[in-house]
């Protein structure tokens, strides 16, 4: 098969598979099984293209004269699509524990809605131009939808309005806006190597358009249209997993930093005098956000906090400017998303094993639950970012490149917020593990196997991903080093 | 200043403003039909009235004369003459159903009724 | 033969068979009888069509009078547009109405189904006409249609509904007449052409502004232009669902397609821009149009009403693109225009089936329709997201040559204003989508809209999609039509 063929698969798997999970719905076995052989289908024909070193162009359609919706790879994207697909597979089989072993309901839906969901995202991740990109943003909001509204309770259904509200408002209020210009400014929206927009626009212009871009790109919680991250905890787990780790959030810092890199540029970027204001505001994200975690007592909305933290990490790092911070967000959309997932991963199956949710019910859980709560302690060493996770490097490189770039702000950030992180997050790991156990109601051990497989995997690759570091960073140099000056 | 001589504008005016006024005020469905019409009269007036030649004869070809009124606003109105006529039986046959409908033509008594 | 008289045959058909139908017996024959009409009209409208894009503009002398003395019928491609969404509507609706209308009036509907051929008549005419007056004539014969057919609905505020329009609406008109009189009073011609050809050394004089002012609010009443909408939103609820649907897609747009011969095709550009304050006045009633339509939406308790509501949002947009009195605006307003008429159509079709399975069309009452009638609802989503602009539906293109447009003129305000009421036209659908996928408690059978409904509604959803995967055609057309009406002015 080509490079062609694969790019195709991208989308006509995920599309077939919702079609077969529909097909299987009454027979849940068969319904899994094809769930999970689409999620592998997927991984492989992501690899073949990323082997493959070629990047086709897919036409999809041509709405209006002259305005085409393209899919193209390129490094970027790929690596998105990997980190997607890749961690679909873990998330299923961790979905299959947990939704059994809760007696969910309406479990079809959520399985073709989650399939949707990651076609959605391969669709981001290889779009060429913003239009395309804002068609699959677009699908990838309202097919994640179903997903928080999972439990259709009012409290599940008013969490689900503050999501939908939140990303449809900010997509269409700012996004589109910005992109509509870009196109009437760049008379275009194609993404090219070193920006389309250098030289077509004034410094006040380009600011105020990043203004529109940061801000309207709701998925990467830049603060204030962080709220609907909090919101959409109503949703079980293996959502939560999806938004914070596999496809929602990751999407909204990867259009960030494709915008940055491919429609702005990071040269043209320093000559915008405002750039710097929205660098502030993501640092003040950054902080702000790791002080909200601080007082959170509920484990996952203390969670969901450290998600906009880090995620206003890599929106930093790439506003930062520059080869080594660019490179830097990238490998932070890798390293946030092994350990993130790892953290919800655990976090569920806490819930599931013993039903707490509050970090005050956990002490001594580590004694019940080592398994988990070793997971738990290695993706956490990753968030605050200490050696050896993946989480150390990617810190470590985006301190460096705000040090090439003179950026004493975003080290301060950094050294402040990782003093937060750890805060927050030893704790936890010190009562799980050091504090006596206050009452037994429960007698309780690991959760289902399925999920602690999961689990374990996603912690070995926090760990392995340090090694794997220096290959990402091989694929994701010529993007960053592109339209430079040498 | 106010130009006489040019009265018929005047009138135009008068039971323009007369007809208006009897359509928003009243509240009778039956006197804001007739307010209706006394508006439309006075659009035709203003037709027949522009179509008027000082000295002109009636439009009917004769031996001995020059100047003839302008007859085409005249059939133009004799079109929306019809139209209007149409447009009053109708609004007619609707007051009629109405006060079927509701006991009355009363434009408050019919917005207090719910249904 | 025919087809030199294609262009009047295309306004006389429907009117020679009113009279048939209205004396045909028994409940369903006149609906398969004006089906058959809607159909040869729309044959003929495709014909001219084809003919007009070869010629430019096509141009017919009733009875051989020339102009200015007799009337002329005159066809270019803005006109041709227009006729072939009336003919594409009228055919997609009638086969509905066949069911749908002659349901609810149950025995001898022949005279229900005149009434439907003569607004059909009617639009026809004020499209096909080169003549000033003759405008008026036929708008007052589509009015009398519609007033008739508003008065048949279910309830009996229909008959209230039915009455106000007919006051406001009579109104509109006579507004219109008295501009007609003083258009005529100045240059002595009614003929579309002729007038235009005698406009521009009146531009700005007080006659002709003053004339402009009154065609402008005669036909915006009609249009439904903000805040002359009222009578509006009560019409389209209480009117039988499929002249609800009929309505909806054709009547104000037929209404802005005078406006825009008007103001482009008789007063020309180079009048408008010397009458002060008139560009802005415009923009400020677009924008007051769309953000008061969708504010007055998001409070409406009937689908019918937020649909009528949101009309009056959507009239604001193709008003604005007018109101930018440019050849990319115009065609920006042409393209919405006719897209709006899609996706209007498909939403009140869709509403007209469950009101068909439901009983009627409030909110409370449709709740968990989506998992009863799946089907009829997706149709409603489709023309839902095309409402709201999402990409690949009709909707996007033309509010992306709208916002593209008034980036031209760095009207940032308007951007902001397209945008807002964009947000709120979400906010008000997502409050049906809402309700029709809620549970109730008692949870009624699966009873899916009868074909003969579901297939028009399903035929003008998929249209949606289809000019929203491919808008190229519309688009040319849109772009060829603009340019002509403004070369004609300036």
């Amino acid at each position: 098969m080509s490079s062609m063929d694969w790019l195709a698969c991208l989308l006509w798997v995920p599309a077939l598979g919702v079609l077969g999970i529909v097909a299987a719905r009454r027979h849940a076995n068969l319904r899994e099984s094809v769930t999970l052989v689409t999620a592998l289908a997927l991984f492989l024909s992501v690899i073949q293209l990323a082997a493959s070193g070629e990047s086709p162009r897919w036409v999809l359609a041509e709405p209006l004269p002259g305005l085409e919706l393209v899919l193209s790879p390129e490094p970027l994207g790929l690596m998105f699509g990997l980190i997607a697909s890749g961690l679909w597979i873990v998330t299923s089989i961790y979905a299959f524990g947990y939704m059994r072993a809760k007696h969910e309901s309406h479990q079809t839906r959520f399985y073709a809605c989650f399939a949707l969901s990651i076609g959605a995202a391969m669709g981001i991740a290889m779009s060429a131009n913003l239009l395309t990109l804002f068609v699959f943003y677009e699908v990838l909001t309202l097919s994640t939808y179903p997903l928080v509204a999972h439990h259709g309770d009012d409290k599940a259904r008013a969490g689900a309005r503050t999501y939908l509200r939140i990303l449809l408002g900010t997509s269409i209020g700012l996004l589109l806006p910005a992109i509509i210009w870009t196109y009437h400014l760049a008379a275009g929206g194609d993404f090219q190597p070193g920006g389309i927009l250098a030289g077509r626009v004034d410094a006040t212009t380009a600011g105020l358009l990043l203004a529109l871009y940061v801000l309207g790109v709701g998925k990467a919680a830049v603060m204030p249209v962080h709220r609907w991250l909090p919101a959409a905890m109503v949703a079980p787990t293996p959502v939560s997993a999806l938004l914070h780790a596999v496809a929602v959030v990751k999407a909204g810092v990867f259009v960030i930093l494709k915008v940055v890199v491919y429609v702005f540029g990071m040269e043209f970027l320093a000559g915008v005098p405002f750039e710097r204001a929205l660098l502030w505001l993501a640092g003040f994200t950054v902080l702000a956000a790791s002080l909200v975690a601080l007082r959170q007592d509920n484990l996952k909305r203390l969670l969901a906090y450290s998600t906009i933290g880090q995620l206003s990490y890599v929106v930093m790092a790439a506003l930062t400017l520059g080869a080594t911070a660019g490179l830097a967000a990238a490998l932070h959309i890798a390293a946030h998303a092994v350990a993130k997932i790892t953290l919800f991963f655990t976090a569920g199956a806490i819930y599931v094993a013993s039903g707490k949710t509050e970090v005050s019910q956990l002490d001594g859980i580590g004694r019940r639950m080592p398994v988990t709560m070793t997971a738990f302690a290695v993706a956490a060493l990753s968030m605050v970012g200490l050696p050896p996770t993946v989480g150390f490097i990617s810190k470590w490189m985006i301190l460096q490149g705000a040090l090439e770039a003179d950026q004493l702000f975003v080290v301060t950030v950094l050294v402040i917020s990782t003093g937060l992180n750890a805060a927050y997050f030893m704790p936890i790991v010190h009562r799980a593990f050091f504090r006596e156990e206050q009452s037994v109601p429960k007698n309780h051990g690991e959760a289902p196997p399925p999920m602690v497989a999961a689990l374990v995997v996603t912690a070995l690759l926090t760990l392995l991903g340090a090694l794997a570091a220096d290959a990402l960073i091989a694929m994701q140099s010529p993007v960053m080093l592109a339209g430079r000056v040498e | 200043m106010i130009d006489l001589g040019l009265y018929n504008y005047w009138i135009v005016i008068a039971l323009m403003m007369s007809g208006l006024y009897a359509l928003i005020a009243r509240g009778n469905l039956i006197r804001k039909l007739i307010g209706l019409n006394i508006f439309q009269a006075s659009v035709f007036l203003l037709y027949i009235s522009v179509g008027f030649v000082r000295d002109g004869a009636a439009p009917i070809l004769a031996p001995d004369v020059e100047s003839y009124s302008n007859p085409l606003p005249h059939v133009l109105i004799l079109t929306a003459i019809v139209v209007g006529v149409a447009t009053t039986a109708l609004g007619l046959a609707l007051a009629v159903r109405i006060h079927g409908a509701y006991g009355s033509i009363d434009d408050d008594v019919l917005d207090r009724q719910r249904d | 033969m025919i087809l030199s008289h294609a262009q009047v045959l295309v306004v006389a058909l429907p009117l020679l068979a009113v009279p048939i139908c209205a004396l045909l017996p028994g409940r369903r024959l006149p609906g398969v009888f004006a089906t058959l009409v809607a159909w040869a009209v729309l044959a003929l409208a495709l014909l001219l069509m084809q003919e007009v894009s070869a010629a430019g503009v096509l141009r017919y002398q009733l009875g051989g009078w020339a102009p200015p003395w007799g009337i002329e019928y005159r066809l270019d491609r803005l006109a041709a547009l227009v006729q072939l969404l009336l003919a594409l509507i009228a055919a997609v609706v009638l086969p509905y109405a066949a069911r749908s209308l002659s349901d609810e009036v149950g025995e001898r509907s022949g005279g229900a189904f005149a009434a439907l051929l003569l607004l059909l008549t009617g639009l026809l005419g004020i499209v096909a006409t080169g003549d000033a007056f003759n405008v008026f004539v036929f708008l007052e014969i589509s009015s009398l249609a519609s007033y008739t057919l508003i008065a048949l609905g279910r309830r009996r505020r229909a008959l209230v509904a039915s009455f106000r329009y007919l006051i406001l609406g009579t109104v509109g008109a006579t507004f219109f007449l008295i501009g007609l009189g003083l258009l005529y009073a100045l240059t002595g011609t009614l003929n579309m052409d002729d007038l235009a050809a005698r406009m521009p050394p009146l531009a700005g004089s007080p006659a002709a502004t003053t004339a402009l002012f009154f065609i402008v609010v005669g036909l915006g009443l009609k249009a439904a232009m903000f805040p002359l909408h009222q009578w509006l939103p009560d019409a389209y609820a209480e009117a039988p669902p499929a002249v609800s649907a009929f309505m909806a897609a054709t009547s104000t747009k037929v209404a802005l397609y005078a406006l825009a011969r008007f103001l482009f095709g008789v007063f020309g550009l180079q009048q408008l821009t010397e009458v002060p304050m008139l560009q802005e006045g415009l923009q400020w009633l677009a924008v007051a149009g769309m953000l008061g339509g969708s504010i007055l939406a998001l409070r409406a308790a009937d689908i019918g009403r937020i649909l009528a509501l949101s009309s009056v949002a959507q009239v604001g947009y193709i008003l604005l693109g007018f109101a930018l009195l440019s050849t990319a605006g115009v065609a920006a307003g042409l393209v919405h225009l006719f897209n709006h008429a899609l996706m209007k159509g498909a939403l009140f079709l869709a509403l007209g089936a469950m009101i068909h399975r439901c009983g009627g069309g409030e909110l409370a009452r449709l709740e968990g329709v989506g998992h009863r009638m799946p089907w009829t609802m997706a149709a409603f989503m489709v023309g839902a997201l095309s409402l709201i602009g999402v990409p690949l539906t009709a909707g996007f293109v033309g509010k992306w040559y709208l916002v593209s447009a008034v980036i031209d003129q760095s009207a940032w305000w308007l951007v902001a204003a397209i945008l807002v009421s964009s947000i709120l036209s979400v906010f008000y659908l997502w409050r049906i989508v809402e309700v029709a996928y809620r549970r109730p408690a008692v949870m009624p059978p699966r009873a899916e809209a009868p074909l003969i409904l579901l297939l028009p509604t399903m035929l003008l959803a998929l249209a949606n999609l289809l000019v929203g995967l491919n808008s190229s055609p519309l688009v040319s057309w849109a772009e060829a039509a603009s340019l002509s009406l403004l070369g004609t002015g300036s």
